[in-house]
């Protein structure tokens, strides 16, 4: 137990660390400033469900879709070195096809729920294989090429459906992005989890997490080795655009409906910065799905935080910047160099008053 | 060769995608295909001079139709007004940029239309535009939006009062003469005339001490941003009795949380819920008691150029307000709905 404290001590959570002691300084901060506020409550909501609520449920239900896009994006970081900054709008489109589809049929059961969701998943693929050709056969940075559908990724989402916001009334889409009735926990949360232990499984069975860090860390060697490395990218881009749709249909579920302009806006700055946050090089290479997820935990935690503080929500956006600034830095290898110096200076210090003691 | 097709297969996706954003920015704006000469003598006339198929020229010059809900039902009603079963030729163009939007409107004075309608993207630098299509003896009527310009560069404005609409929602949510007044208030997008309109009346209220502001947030139109908001006040056992979401969709989002947290809405309950833009499933939700109140900023200003146009209704002043509605729950009837409501 000691030496495992130690080791927190130490750093020896590798990547992990940083964002780790965010949410427990969050969660001390929060505790002094209301005890009650992690409080978790059972209670009836409006279908007659007994639900969980409280701060606690709000900030991990509302970080789903935000986790669900951290975790594709991670490999897409690892595998290109950049970014796709252009989530937001394909969630937007999936959202749409996802609205579109279940619009067409005459009723919605369990079924069209079902295949709506693999239009969505086939649609956002599509937009993201138009990325990942980019990206990977055209060798053009990641940034630039998501730019194209950043830009008109919402216009696209538009002419799907061709109005603003068209909703869809059905219990399943509710349960979707509300309750399963029966079950205190939100469908959101549940999807996350779904979606993890499918990353695990796939890292476990297969080797793609082995192939993805070798070709972010040198394209060419992985290649003389034998790994496709434009396949491996070209797959983490598709693997996203699944990630993608999951986000998009949570977000229409929730509200059913859809609002092309706002669905999941300015997401993408949020994942980046959870792969960020997370401990990953944005650079590429090394990764940790785990870190991702705790950053989007981190950056939905952050924002209740400081609507609860009834922080002017136009202001939080720089309260945001400010804490992830200072996450960031200290993240960096400049500064966790010049803390592991001055660990070892301290270290020598002792040692010299020991040696000295026993003189 | 595989690596051919795929280049192929690169190339013809890359350009449709190019294609869809240039389609998008650009609006499918009308750019003029025939530039007149210099020489060529501007067609002066006091009233309008009809073409030669007996059809009045009218060029209108909007926002995209994708800009929102609103504008949506603006740009339909302006197709079905100016029909050419009621006697017009409609030329459109759509932008939400003021320079596409000055250019297009030069091709219409170029073209020779009888009529330019425009609803501008900025209040600023039509000065020009408006004298030249004055030279050439085009009538100018804005409408939806305000220019920056000499009155007499245009025939007469039809807007809205954005304050008129948030004074109408005050004055009916004073009506409902309830004990204490708790209200969450969510604001649109913060500086849109739609957002200062309808703080303005509600604002008056807590400064005078009659409403009690529980919170006070822009969620800028985000229906997920205003669902977040009401659900961090129920955390933190706020009490409220009121929520007034400066749009449906942040309405819709604010009920989402209500739901969530199994507290009651709608006519006769808890929460008293209040929204704008009267979109139609909005309006749904008020006829099924869910809501309480909607408030409109009415898109249809197509019928009152039209009559200005042809001489049934002549305009006492410049500056033409457009009748605004609000809807209560408890009196509206389907009829309403169809004909006031926008979107499906």
């Amino acid at each position: 137990m000691k030496n495992k404290l130690k080791q927190i001590f130490k750093g020896g959570l590798g990547q992990l660390t940083i964002p780790l002691i965010a949410i427990a300084l969050l969660v001390i901060f929060n505790l002094i400033r209301d005890p009650s506020f992690f409080s978790i409550e059972l209670m009836h909501n409006n279908d007659g469900n007994i639900v969980l609520a409280g701060n606690l449920i709000s900030i991990i239900n509302g970080a789903s879709e935000l986790a669900v896009l951290a975790m594709g994006m991670t490999l897409v970081t690892a595998a290109c070195g950049g970014q796709d900054i252009s989530v937001g709008a394909m969630a937007a489109i999936a959202g749409s096809t996802f609205v579109k589809v279940l619009k067409a049929s005459p009723s919605i059961t369990g079924i069209t729920v079902v295949i709506a969701f693999f239009a969505a998943c086939v649609v956002a693929m599509l937009f993201a294989s138009f990325n990942g050709v980019l990206v990977a056969i055209f060798k053009i940075q990641p940034m630039i090429a998501t730019l194209i559908l950043f830009t008109c990724g919402r216009s696209i989402a538009y002419w799907i459906n061709g109005g603003a916001t068209p909703t869809v009334e059905s219990p399943i889409i509710n349960a979707i992005g509300g309750f399963i009735p029966g079950i205190p926990v939100p469908t959101p949360v549940l999807i996350v989890i779904a979606v993890a232990i499918i990353f695990a499984l796939a890292f476990r069975f297969t080797s793609i997490e082995l192939f993805t860090q070798s070709v972010g860390i040198n394209g060419s060697a992985a290649r003389l080795n034998g790994i496709n490395s434009t396949f491996i990218k070209l797959l983490s881009f598709i693997i996203l655009g699944a990630c993608v749709a999951v986000a998009g249909s949570i977000a229409v579920g929730r509200l059913g409906l859809i609002n092309h302009e706002t669905i999941l806006l300015d997401i993408e700055m949020d994942a980046i910065l959870a792969v960020a946050i997370g401990g990953n090089s944005l650079g590429g290479g090394k990764f940790k799905i785990s870190g991702s997820i705790i950053g989007a935990y981190v950056i939905q935690m952050l924002t209740i935080t400081l609507y609860a503080m009834k922080v002017s929500s136009t202001d939080v956006k720089a309260y945001k910047a400010i804490v992830i600034i200072i996450l960031v830095v200290i993240g960096s290898p400049v500064i966790k160099a010049k803390f592991q110096k001055l660990m070892n200076r301290i270290k020598d210090n002792k040692r010299k008053v020991s040696v000295k003691g026993a003189e | 060769m595989k690596k051919k097709i795929g280049s192929l297969v690169m190339a013809t996706s890359l350009t449709a995608s190019l294609l869809m954003s240039a389609c998008t920015t650009g609006g499918g704006a009308v750019t003029p295909t025939e530039p007149t000469t210099p020489d060529e003598p501007a067609v002066v006339a006091d009233d309008p001079a009809p073409a030669a198929d007996g059809l009045i020229k009218v060029g209108v010059v909007n926002n995209p139709p994708s800009e929102s809900g609103y504008r949506e039902a603006n740009v339909k009603d302006m197709e079905a007004v100016f029909s050419e079963a009621n006697g017009y030729e409609l030329k459109t163009a759509y932008s939400l940029k003021n320079d596409e939007q000055l250019q297009a409107a030069q091709g219409f004075i170029t073209e020779g239309v009888d009529y330019l309608l425009i609803s501008a993207a900025e209040t600023t630098g039509w000065d020009e535009v408006l004298k030249k299509a004055q030279e050439n003896g085009i009538k100018v009527y804005l409408f939806d939006r305000m220019i920056d310009v000499d009155e007499s560069l245009y025939e007469a404005a039809v807007v809205s009062d954005m304050a008129a609409e948030g004074d109408t929602a005050v004055q009916w949510l004073l009506d409902q003469k309830l004990d204490e007044y708790n209200v969450i208030h969510i604001q649109g997008a913060m500086g849109s005339d739609a957002q200062i309109g309808r703080t303005g009346a509600l604002q008056k209220q807590f400064d005078d001490g009659k409403m009690n502001c529980v919170v006070q947030q822009t969620a800028t139109w985000d229906e997920a941003e205003a669902k977040k908001i009401v659900e961090t006040a129920i955390n933190s056992k706020q009490k409220f009795n009121v929520i007034y979401a400066e749009n449906d969709g942040m309405a819709k989002g604010a009920v989402a949380a209500l739901d969530a947290a199994g507290i009651k809405h709608g006519v006769g309950q808890e929460v008293i819920v209040m929204g704008f833009d009267c979109n139609k499933w909005a309006l749904r939700e008020l006829k099924a008691g869910n809501w309480n109140y909607d408030g409109q900023c009415s898109p249809f200003q197509a019928q009152i150029i039209s009559d200005l146009i042809q001489g049934k209704t002549t305009a006492s002043s410049k500056k033409i307000i457009n009748q605004e509605k609000g809807f209560d729950a408890t009196t509206i009837t389907d009829d309403d709905i169809n004909t006031y409501g926008l979107g499906e």
